[in-house]
Order: C-alpha cells, then structure tokens, then sequence
C-alpha cells in the first residue's frame, strides 16, 4: 500500500468498489476482447444487482467497454457514448453459484466477431479480479499482462506455453492450471512480469490443441474512446 | 510504507530535525523508487484535483436516485445571508464539505481520500485554511502529505473501509488525516500533528456504516461535514497544548477492535442502523433495481 493508494485515486464517484471497480472490469474484459465491442450482454450479481443503479455500476461497465479510464468525466453518459460508438449492450439480474457480492457475467461479442465470456468481482478500493473465462476458472487481478490459454487437456501443452515465454525472456509471475475434466477442456492462466510479443501470441494461436488465446496487454493500445 | 506506527515516524522527524511530512516524502521516494521533484509534484497533483472537484460542483444537480444534492448550495446561501452562527471559517468548511460528498454521490470526478464514501473532509479543510489564510500549494502539500503519513499507518495497524470497519474506519480516518495536516499549517510539529490525528479519531471511534439503501448518500454526505469540523476543533486543541492521553497509535488499534466487533449489519451492507429505519426500508423498496 503506497501513499497514493490512501490520498487518490482521482475518480468518478461515487463508489470506489461500485463504480471505480466496474469501469476497470468493464476495461479488462474490453482488452481481453482485443477488439471493440459490438455486443454486450451484461448479468449483474449481489450488491452490483441490488445498488447497481444507485452506484451508475451500469453506466461504469460500460465506459469502461468503451476504454475509458476511472476518472474519466464521461463515465456519466456512456450509455449515449455507447449508442454513437456503435456498442449495443443490455443488462439483466442473475444469480452466480458461490461469486463474490460484487460480480458481473459479460457476454461480449467484438466487432470483427470474437466472443468472450467473463465474470468478474469488484473487491473494493477499486481492486478487482476475473474469476472466470469462457466458462473455466480463472483468478488474476489485471494488473500484470495476462496470456490465457485454452486447450485440449493433453501432455505438452503447459510446456510449449512455459518454453514460448522462456524464449521471449519473460519471466511468469504466477500460473494457475484449470481443467473441466480429463481429457476435455483445460485453461492455462500466467501473469507475467513483461508483455508478451504479440506475434508469439499468433503462433500459440495456430499450435493443434489450442482453442483460444486471450491476452490481457496493459500497453496502451492505440484505439481508445474517442474523446 | 516503511513505518508501521506514528511513533516511528515522529521518532524519525525528531531523529533527523525534520518535519514530520518530510519523513513521509522521503519514505514515498524510496518505496516506489520516485525522485523527490515527482513524488512532491503527484501529491500536489492530488490537491489541484480536490480544487477542480471543488469548483466544479453543480448547486442544481441530485443524484440518479434523488435522494441527495443542492444542500451544498443551500449551505452557502445561508451563510452569504448570515444565518449561521459556527463562522466564516466553520461555514466554509461545512459547505464544501457538503459539496464534495454530494458532487461524489451524483458522478463527478473527487478524490478518495481516503475512500470515495469520505472524499469531502480533506478538501473542506485545506481548501477552506488556504482561502483563509493565504498559504502556498507547497505548503498545502505538505500538509498533504502530513495527511497521508497519518492515513497509512491506520491502513497499516487497522482499516479504511466502512465494509470491514464501519465509517470510523472512513470518516474517522478521514478526520484524523485533515486534523494532522491542519496542526501543520497551523505551525504544529510532530507531537501536535499526531495528537490532534487521535483527538479526532477518538471523537468518532464507533461509529457504524449503515448507508440507507446501500447508496453513498445517506448518511454519508452529511458525515464528512462531522469529520471536517471534528478536525478543525481537534487541530485547535491540539495546538492549546490538549494531549490524547491515549498513545495516537493505540488509539488506532482501538478502532481497529471495535471495527471487529461491529456486527456486518453496521458495515456496509445496508441492514442495520438508518438503513433498517422505516423510513429507510421504505426508500430502498422503491430504489431497489430492476436489472
């Protein structure tokens, strides 16, 4: 904890939990995405469900699709930034199993046709955690870059990832292994202390036995909010 | 931080004869490894966005559910009218404190200070002393900073959540930061900044989070004006010479206890205390929403 985490951050009120974390859950999924969102079907969960209104949850979900940052004064009116950008979205209440009181299902769907399925926790201070991707576990924080690897549960796989990152020379943070049964469907979870080239992305990609790669990049990607 | 008590920091001032706030920017320079010019320039950073929050409140505005906003304005009002009798100083201090609680509530960018829920206390005393009394923005941040050195030790030793401490842990925190940073800039030294911090947090040990309807609003808003004014009145006697005959730092540790053994229904889950009122449960029933 550092001094700036107790005078700041400067954001858009009122709820750092509430609304701080629903913008940063909102920009998360929008980079796991990797593409702008076209689609979004938004499930609210708990307090976000019952106060979600109150706080603007909805409205920070949705800036923060649209990449705009905490403190951004738009936050307020990102429902009619979402309409002249394209993004068609819809909210409804739901019922997680065992998920955090402050959680969020997005069905996100991009503008060249990627999907991603994500549940999130905001857990206060405007700290936040991805608890789910596409179905399978998950738990990293988006404050590292985050490769995500989806495969067929088979030997190998862990180790072409690990090699991959070895001869990048980035260094793992922590990794978390995911599987829904033998032999079906597993998913590889590494934050890591540097970004992750993307053409190494592109040739995990095209590797047999690989369903999908997710990255969470925390670069500054070029296509932002249009202010 | 590198301190996990006041002691240690005051120790550390009176060790190396330097203001307290200069032990603190110190402590900042090496933790995240910044220079002195950019640690000193972020928290002025801090200070300018509490002044922009300030001045760009909206007397018309309430927030999406209706339930605050516009007492700010009538605050002022009342005092340009000179209908009140706390004093120019006092009045200024409740009406920005008011402001800032409302321009949070209804969306407006604030900082947390320490929580979005308290953002009101610091800026209603430094931006009120400043319009007094004429001081620098260098000087300001170094109150600032004298703010956040109180702050994180009680992160440190307790907690700044209502939701694991109840608001002592939000506005009480708050409190004692601003009264430190105002023993400051009153010429205060090390002893006086830290007691007038527990002076302050002493006055509001116990006191619970029960947010009707859940919202950051009532009674939220209203309470940062009880931590604005709370500090002044502690800063004040702390620089009489009024000591806390409780240590400072046990007086952290006791809200720290007593945040514990609040029951969840008095930490922000909007069940007990106002939230669970009549009138309350009558509020939240038409608030609830339909997602």
């Amino acid at each position: 904890m550092n001094l700036f985490d107790i005078v700041g951050p400067v954001m858009v009120g009122p709820s750092s939990s509430h609304t701080a974390g629903a913008v940063r859950i909102g920009h998360i999924a929008r980079r796991l995405l990797n593409e702008p969102v076209k689609e979004a079907e938004i499930f609210l969960h708990g307090s976000f469900r019952a106060t979600g209104k109150g706080h603007g949850t909805d409205r920070a979900l949705i800036a923060g699709l649209l990449e705009m940052r905490t403190d951004d004064e738009r936050i307020p009116d990102s429902f009619a930034w979402a309409d002249k950008l394209g993004l068609a979205y819809s909210f409804a209440g739901i019922e997680l199993q065992d998920a955090h009181p402050n959680s969020v299902l997005m069905k996100l769907t991009g503008t060249k046709g990627r999907h991603l399925e994500i549940v999130a926790a905001s857990l206060g201070g405007g700290r936040i955690k991805v608890c789910e991707i596409d179905g399978l576990e998950a738990n990293f924080c988006g404050d590292y870059p985050t490769l995500i690897v989806r495969n067929q549960d088979q030997p190998g796989h862990v180790a072409e990832v690990t090699s991959m990152l070895a001869h990048k020379s980035v260094n793992i943070a922590t990794m978390q292994l995911y599987r829904d049964k033998r032999g079906g469907s597993a998913v590889l979870v590494l934050e890591c202390d540097k970004e992750v080239p993307r053409e190494s992305i592109k040739w995990l990609e095209k590797l047999e036995g690989i369903y999908k790669v997710t990255y969470l990049s925390l670069e500054d990607v070029e296509e932002g909010c249009p202010a | 931080m590198s301190f996990h008590s006041l002691k240690e920091i005051v120790s550390a001032a009176e060790r190396q004869k330097k203001p307290f706030y200069r032990v603190v920017l110190e402590d900042d320079m090496s933790e995240r490894m910044v220079s002195e010019e950019e640690s000193f320039l972020a928290m002025q950073a801090m200070y300018s966005a509490m002044r922009s929050a300030d001045e760009s409140y909206d007397g018309e505005m309430k927030s999406a559910s209706g339930l605050v906003g516009k007492d700010g304005q009538k605050m002022e009002e009342a005092i340009k009218a000179g209908k009140t009798i706390s004093g120019g100083f006092m009045g200024e201090v409740m009406a920005r404190a008011l402001k800032m609680g409302e321009s949070n509530a209804c969306m407006k960018r604030i900082v947390a200070a320490p929580t979005a829920g308290s953002c009101g206390v610091m800026p209603a005393v430094f931006l009120t002393y400043q319009h007094f009394f004429h001081v620098s923005d260098e000087k300001m941040t170094e109150a600032m900073f004298t703010a956040a050195g109180i702050g994180t030790v009680i992160a440190e030793r307790a907690f700044l959540a209502g939701a694991t401490g109840g608001c002592q842990a939000e506005i009480g925190s708050a409190s004692a930061m601003a009264a430190g940073g105002l023993a400051y800039l009153m010429g205060g030294g090390s002893q006086e900044i830290v007691h007038a911090g527990a002076i302050a947090l002493k006055s509001l040990l116990g006191l619970v989070c029960d947010p009707v309807a859940g919202l950051v609003e009532v009674p939220c808003v209203k309470r940062n004006v009880i931590g604005a004014v709370n500090a002044v009145t502690s800063a004040d006697m702390a620089m009489a010479g009024i000591v806390s005959r409780i240590p400072p730092d046990e007086v952290i540790l006791a809200m720290r206890s007593i945040g514990m053994a609040l029951p969840c229904s008095l930490k922000e889950t909007g069940e007990g205390g106002l939230a669970a009122t009549p009138s309350a449960v009558e509020i939240t029933k038409k608030l609830i929403s339909d997602f």
